[in-house]
């Protein structure tokens, strides 16, 4: 599973690079408490809710060291496909993957 | 003076009067409610609806369950954080606990009452405990493939026999452990049953083991009564090729139900409750439901089965009639009900309310609420009846 995921995220990456637009990824500070709940009760059914890892892996800062936060950002909407980890598109916008995206990387869902 | 030694009297022993009849009550309908997000638990008085006090120091029960000793007494709580805890349900006290792996995701106790075996992500594999003392029995790694790589380990069920059943997430097995003869494990593997099993169950007369298989549109099935067992897929091709629905939950196959003649179980990824018939594991029907099923929960007596949903349709819960398979009731208590417990005979069934931080408790033939109990970010509830079912 390894090499396909480095695949993804580079790929995500490449995508991200060749010039999609850019999130700004800022969320207002109401949606942004919503989302770290979000982040804990929901992706948490799956990655545990302290985020160190359940069938989904570890989204500690550590774990997420290698990968960039626009990759991040687009796991988070497309998924993994082959694997649990859904889409997100339609749920969430590409601002908020984005916050989740850095959040995740920072330490700073609550 | 003959007053005031009367009025003495009381005062001394009044106390003990009330530790003795405290002592002194059963323990057949009794149960906990998990609060996932303080690692505490509640004892709760099923008959009276009432909680009677709280265990904390649990560690994080953001994905946890629970088995008990055939006495009804104790619990063993399996955390996610793989913490393994013995509380007493009498005293409300936690007993003892140990950290036995990084990262569980539930276990089962044996037939006897003597082990109790967890299945752990982080290091892949079952753990198994003496259930009086907590000390360690066997270890069991989920070793696969050339690499010898750690596969974590999901479904784990007692089967009769002093065994434990499982199945390996990462290598696509399932393997049978076999503590008859006292000592180490006799272990029996099944390889190839399909890709990505993420939980299984075992029915209620301990013959059939069937996984739910994430990667493949049907499921794995053992026949443990034959006298070869061999892994069949079953119900194989049931989505036929129809793009899934992104999950946002995985289904627990524990809530499997069995319900008369048939078995109801959770289609993943779509708004479905199929139908299978109980011997010939055919497809006899589906029933459309509101969202991707969690749980579907047959009442004790099979005429109903209860649903509840993943998010972000977390909020509904909906009554399958059997005979008749369909929806004859569908209610709200609102966002995030994450799961369902009957009682034993099926008269009333408790529900927990993630975000309103309640559980409550509804008559099944009437539909109306009777009872809330207020509890700190509810998850699952156990009652001590499951001591006395196989696979719970
Ligand atoms: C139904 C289960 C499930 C849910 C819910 C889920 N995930 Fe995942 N997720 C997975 C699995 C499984 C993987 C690992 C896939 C693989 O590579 O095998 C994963 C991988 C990821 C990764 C890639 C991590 C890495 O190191 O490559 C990110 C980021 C992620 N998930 C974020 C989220 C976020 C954010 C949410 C909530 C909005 C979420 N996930 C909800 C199952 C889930």
């Amino acid at each position: 599973m390894e090499p396909v995921r480095l695949l993804t995220l580079s790929l995500a990456g490449l995508v991200v690079l060749a010039g999609m637009p850019a999130y700004a990824g800022e969320v207002p500070p109401e949606r942004a408490a919503a989302l770290s709940y979000l982040v804990r009760q929901d992706c948490g059914s799956c990655h545990g809710m302290t985020l160190r890892g359940g069938l989904g892996r570890p989204l500690v800062p550590e774990a997420l060291e290698g990968a960039g936060a626009d990759a991040l950002a687009e796991v988070i909407l497309d998924g993994i496909p082959g694997t649990p980890m859904p889409p997100w598109r339609g749920q969430l916008s590409e601002d908020e993957a984005l916050w989740i995206a850095r959040a995740l990387k920072e330490g700073r869902i609550e | 003076m003959r007053l005031f030694l009367a009025a003495l009297a009381i005062l001394v022993f009044a106390p003990c009067v009330e530790l003795q009849a405290a002592e002194l009550r059963g323990t057949g309908d009794l149960g906990i409610v998990i609060e996932r997000a303080s690692g505490s638990l509640q004892v709760i008085d099923v008959t009276a609806r009432r909680a009677l006090g709280r265990v904390e120091g649990l560690g994080d029960l953001s994905h946890a369950s629970a088995v008990f000793s055939p006495d009804q007494r104790y619990a063993f709580v399996f955390g996610r954080d793989g913490g393994l805890s013995k509380v007493d349900l009498l005293s409300r006290k936690l007993v003892k606990r140990v950290m036995q792996a990084g990262n569980s995701i539930g276990g089962a106790i044996s037939d006897d009452g003597r082990l109790i075996a967890v299945s752990n992500y982080k290091p892949g594999g079952v753990r198994v405990f003496d259930s009086e003392t907590l000390a360690p029995v066997a270890d069991i790694p989920a070793r696969y493939g050339d690499s010898g790589a750690r596969s974590k380990t999901v479904g784990l069920v007692d089967a009769p026999g002093r065994r434990f059943i499982f199945t390996l997430y990462d290598a696509g097995e399932i393997w049978v452990a076999d503590f008859s003869n006292g000592g180490g494990p006799a272990i029996t593997k099944f390889a190839g049953i399909g890709d990505l099993p993420y939980d299984a169950l075992i029915t209620g007369d301990g013959r059939h083991y069937i996984a739910g298989l994430f990667g493949e549109d049907g499921l794995a099935h053992i026949d443990l009564w034959a006298a070869e067992p061999r892994v069949e897929r079953i119900l194989d091709g049931y989505g036929r090729g129809e793009e899934k629905l992104p999950v946002y939950k995985m289904p627990h196959l524990e809530g499997w139900a069995r319900a008369g003649d048939r078995l109801m179980l959770p289609a993943v990824g779509r708004h479905e409750v199929l139908a299978v018939d109980a011997d010939s594991f055919q497809e006899v029907g589906r029933i459309a439901v509101h969202g991707q099923p969690i749980f579907a929960v047959a009442r004790p007596d099979g005429r109903q089965v209860w649903v509840n949903f993943a998010h972000p349709l977390n909020d509904t819960v909906q009554v399958i009639d059997v005979p008749s398979q369909e929806v004859v009731h569908s209610f709200k208590p609102g966002p995030a009900v994450l799961h369902l417990e009957f009682t034993p005979r099926g008269h009333e069934v408790w529900i927990s309310v993630r975000d309103s931080d309640k559980v409550e408790v509804y008559d099944t033939r009437s539909f109306e609420k009777i009872a809330e109990l207020p509890m700190a970010k509810p998850s699952g509830i156990f009652f001590t009846a499951r001591a006395h079912r196989i696979g719970l």
